[in-house]
């Protein structure tokens, strides 16, 4: 009974967060859509032809999986960072804590909206990725999970951001100087096997190196680094981060006073 | 009877050191309409912040219907419902969304939500407006709204907190009605208002809460009757030349046609108007110059106030 009750709050919270990014698709599915058909054009189709093969890929073909997982990591972090903001600055978040709802079933309602959105995105930027290049899925299992775990992590970081910041800058900070460049320089665009040893020694401590490189070895089946080892950073990153954002959510950081 | 909220020596310091609360003790029986009144910064927000889980306590324990707030925390919450003094739902959503959404978080099924929302949403004259965008109501249908969300999971205890501030008087007496109907029907109110007219119509136990502490804690009528002198205002048929006076009365004049009078609570007003009519003086009206409870809200937080200075 007390589960049943818990699921319901939860699919509230999930339902809730979906009708908001649906109800604002201009703001949130339009705008990776035109995006990520930019960075096709542009880099794949007129840069790209004159690149020539990389990792044994036409370019085109090599970008792809960086291009639809670049769309899900910034989108499921924007959906829960600007979400929960925004439930804190309008104080709607005293709905939540005066509910009867554990702590961890609003983290769990806010990362599968902000997943939900990432992997929305994700199913967009895929399609239009069909119109310049064909997909093939080399293993299924690992692409549908690396997705899904990394839309996990970044709403998890969407939250904890969202939990620290009281202003709206605060919410813009981290995805302009720390979420795009990590992205860029995780090997969307490029093999790490080019860059000089330092600089591909340093890109070792880039997360998103290991889920582009996962999600890439899912649909091309070449990775830079060792799929296992990437499982095992992906699932400490949400381990990690989930247990910070529950001891935030606990102490009542940002949201009780 | 069972008590719907008990505090025992709740107290709050915040980050900054402002020490709110000093250690409050306070019981709300099971079906009371009880009033919590203050100045500003009293503590009121803060102690029902503390019962609605907004604001963290210090110390001291918060029991809703016997249930801990700190160890039962889902069932004591599941007891409460909270209407707050600033509008706090999400301003883009529609009316219909916003209640049915909160009866979820307490786990109540969508079609059991639904069907509840639109009972509450009509109740409150809301339901025309189930599919609006909730920032194109007006104030007084915000303020409908709130009660509507909160109401929805149907709980014993329900807090007002300033649920009538910018409220126009036709409203708000309509509100007053409701709140009486469903006090009558056993849900147990605690109300916050700046209009003491309010507390004194609807409340039936009182506490007065200055400077972090309980100053007075009472029936409401036990508390009025504290009160030994009542000013009036006589309305007067014609112009007075000169101010009249009355043996044993307080008088003041205020314009040509009008008067006020303190009357002791033991004399009556029977002499008044024998006096005022052997001078040839006739009233044509007669009211209350000021709310009782006002009168004594002032008297006793200035005493409060006295009282520190001294210590």
């Amino acid at each position: 009974m007390r589960g049943q009750l818990l699921f319901t709050a939860f699919w509230t919270i999930v339902t809730k967060e979906i009708r908001r990014f649906t109800r604002i698709w201009v703001q949130t599915l339009l705008p990776p859509a035109i995006t990520m058909t930019l960075y096709f054009i542009i880099f794949g189709n007129l840069i790209g032809s004159r690149i020539g093969d990389m990792g044994g890929f036409a370019y085109m073909e090599y970008i792809a999986p960086g291009l639809i997982m670049m769309s899900v990591i910034t989108n499921s972090y924007g959906n829960v960072v600007s979400s929960f903001f925004g439930t804190k600055f309008q104080r709607n978040i005293e709905e939540l804590l005066v509910a009867p709802i554990p702590n961890w079933v609003i983290l769990a309602g806010y990362v599968a909206g902000g997943a939900a959105r990432g992997l929305a995105v994700g199913v967009i930027v895929t399609l239009l990725s069909l119109f310049f290049t064909s997909l093939s899925i080399h293993h299924f299992f690992i692409t549908l999970s690396t997705v899904i775990l990394t839309a996990i992590v970044f709403s998890l970081g969407g939250f904890i951001n969202a939990v620290y910041a009281n202003t709206f800058d605060d919410i813009s900070i981290v995805p302009t100087f720390i979420l795009t460049p990590l992205t860029y320089l995780g090997g969307v665009f490029y093999s790490i096997s080019l860059l000089p040893g330092f600089w591909q020694t340093l890109s070792q401590f880039n997360p998103i190196l290991y889920m582009v490189n996962s999600f890439r070895y899912g649909l091309l089946g070449v990775s830079d680094i060792n799929i296992g080892f990437a499982f095992m950073m992906i699932i400490g990153f949400i381990i990690v981060l989930a247990a910070f954002a529950m001891h935030l959510l606990n102490t009542g950081k940002g949201i009780r006073s | 009877m069972a008590n719907a909220l008990v505090l025992e020596d709740l107290t709050k310091t915040y980050a900054n050191g402002f020490v709110a609360l000093k250690g409050i003790s306070l019981e709300v029986k099971e079906g009371d309409f009880f009033a919590l009144l203050g100045p500003n910064g009293a503590g009121k927000s803060t102690t029902l912040g503390i019962v609605s889980s907004l604001v963290n306590k210090t110390s001291g324990q918060v029991k809703i219907f016997g249930f801990d707030l700190e160890t039962q925390t889902a069932d004591a919450k599941k007891m409460l419902g909270v209407v707050p003094q600033e509008f706090n739902f999400n301003a883009f959503e529609k009316v219909i969304d916003i209640v049915v959404t909160q009866a979820g978080y307490y786990g109540i099924p969508k079609q059991k939500a639904t069907e509840r929302a639109e009972f509450y949403l009509r109740k409150l004259g809301l339901w025309e407006k189930k599919n609006q965008s909730a920032r194109m109501l007006s104030g007084g249908m915000k303020r409908r709204l709130m009660i509507a969300r909160a109401l929805v999971h149907e709980p014993k205890l329900l807090i007002l907190d300033e649920p009538t501030a910018g409220v126009d008087i036709e409203l708000r007496r309509s509100m007053w009605e409701f709140l009486r109907e469903i006090n009558a029907q056993g849900t147990s109110i605690i109300l916050t208002t700046h209009y003491l007219e309010e507390a004194e119509s609807l409340c039936r136990n009182i506490a007065i809460i200055d400077k972090g502490k309980i100053i007075e804690n009472t029936s409401m009528r036990s508390l009025l009757l504290k009160l030994n002198t009542e000013t009036f205002i006589l309305d007067l048929k014609d112009e007075l030349p000169d101010l009249v006076a009355i043996n044993g009365y307080g008088l003041r004049q205020i314009d040509a046609r009008s008067i006020e009078i303190d009357v002791d609570k033991n004399t009556g007003l029977n002499r008044v108007f024998q006096q005022l009519a052997d001078q040839g003086v006739q009233v044509m009206s007669m009211r209350n110059k000021s709310n009782r409870l006002e009168e004594l809200f002032v008297s006793l937080v200035e005493k409060n106030l006295e009282m520190k200075e001294l210590a």
